[in-house]
């Protein structure tokens, strides 16, 4: 199990630019930070390299947990790769829904691919409201319904860092204050949130600015 | 072991869903077959000694046709970072995906093959030896053209690149394939062609996934 995620002066840039240097973050068990910055400031860069997909220029990005960790342990240091597939979920602007398939069939998929329990899933469904929309082909479902089936499919297979890129944008007030409520069971729960944000994040959070353009 | 079962129930419905994609395939490779004879003449004597030559060249050419729905669809719509976050590595990824490509392609592919011999004049007994080649053929495709779409990946018109990235690495399994059925037919033993292609397939199963994944993360980036 995750614990904690550990960035050391890391160095970003896409093509020729520059996006940050010598950035510096430390997230444990139950912390959330709110990634703040203009557009293009690099948050979702962040979140990307966090995630995997970036290779960064310079810095590290170090994962540890391990049955040995606990309150103010933070347990052996887990190898990437590993730590990332079984501990790491990316909830970005695109949802990676087909449009031809039902909502029920890339929910079950995304489910089981990214080792979610029958159990969480149908407790996810419940949460969320899903039922009425599983039946739907994905195309059909407007951008909030979509965010809606992406955030069941963080409950529905339990992962310790959620990595959030403008979570709350597309959902209406009713949505934001349940998906809050998910976000403040799953830090009391142990786990870690990074999220990017233009408006404040609704739990307790760190701010990190990442600034304007570099 | 679930995750492998996901992913292939997803890989298969996605190719059948919306539009029978198999079948396109099946049907372009017929009519493939079908302008030889307008374009070559309709003469028995000039048809029958290339119809295993050319209608490995129809398979090899109806191959390329769902390549690029292999990842790039899945790139698009941010599909690929879920299945890169999966809980197998994604070298197997890429492996499960080619190998659905086979079944939901190459092995419809390989029923057709027989048909697409036959109506240019191949002799009768070599409707079995035909569709084995394919089907062994078709692996090789399914992995060749895996990695040739992930190294296509991200670029504009990418299906055309596809296809100028993976027809050589087709030319083995078109000559060792096609070789068995000319062999076969000239009374020879086809053996040697089909390990040759079977050795092929084997290169490729072992490459592709590993370089295919390493295309990917590049894409990613």
């Amino acid at each position: 199990m995750l614990k904690t995620v550990d960035i050391q002066s890391l160095s970003l840039s896409r093509g020729e630019r520059l996006l940050f240097q010598g950035l510096s973050l430390r997230l444990s068990a139950g912390e959330a930070v709110a990634l703040t910055g203009a557009n293009g400031a690099g948050k979702t860069s962040l979140l990307r390299a966090v995630a995997g997909f970036i290779r960064p220029d310079a810095g590290t990005i170090t994962f540890s947990g391990g049955p040995n960790a606990g309150p103010g342990l933070d347990g052996e240091a887990l190898e990437p790769e590993t730590a990332r597939r079984e501990g790491v979920h990316l909830l970005g602007h695109l949802e990676g829904l087909k449009p031809t398939r039902t909502a029920r069939q890339e929910f079950d998929f995304q489910t089981a691919w990214l080792g979610g329990n029958p159990a969480a899933r149908d407790a996810a469904i419940a949460r969320l409201s899903l039922t009425p929309l599983l039946d739907l082909e994905t195309r059909k479902l407007s951008a909030g319904q979509k965010r809606r089936l992406s955030l069941a499919r963080l409950i529905a297979a339990p992962r310790a860092l959620w990595l959030l890129d403008e979570p709350l944008a597309p959902l209406d007030e009713r949505w934001r204050a349940v998906a809050a409520e998910l976000m403040a069971a799953h830090l009391a729960s142990g786990g870690l949130i990074l999220a990017a944000v233009h408006d404040p994040l609704p739990v307790s959070a760190r701010s990190l600015d990442l600034g304007g353009l570099a | 072991m679930r995750a492998v079962r996901v992913l292939f129930g997803r890989e298969l419905s996605l190719a059948w869903g919306g539009g029978g994609g198999p079948l396109l395939a099946c049907g372009f490779m017929l009519c493939l077959t079908a302008i030889l004879p307008l374009a070559a003449g309709g003469d028995p004597r000039v048809l029958a000694p290339a119809a295993s030559g050319a209608s490995w060249m129809a398979l090899a050419l109806a191959s390329l046709l769902s390549l690029e729905r292999l990842f790039e669809r899945d790139l698009e719509d941010g599909a690929l970072d879920l299945l890169t976050l999966g809980s197998l590595p994604l070298e197997a990824t890429v492996a499960i995906k080619a190998v659905a490509q086979w079944l939901a392609t190459g092995l419809p592919l390989a029923l057709a093959a027989p048909v697409a011999a036959l109506a240019l004049g191949q002799q009768a007994h070599l409707i079995g030896l035909t569709a084995l080649a394919a089907a062994i053929g078709g692996l090789g495709f399914a992995f060749t053209g895996a990695l040739g779409a992930a190294l296509a990946l991200g670029a504009r018109r990418g299906g055309l690149l596809i296809a100028v990235v993976v027809l050589p690495l087709f030319i083995p399994p078109v000559v060792f394939g096609a070789g068995a059925l000319t062999r076969a037919a000239d009374g020879g033993d086809p053996l040697s062609a089909l390990a040759l292609l079977s050795a092929y397939v084997l290169f490729a199963m072992v490459i592709a996934p590993v370089a295919g994944a390493a295309a990917i993360r590049n894409a990613q980036g």
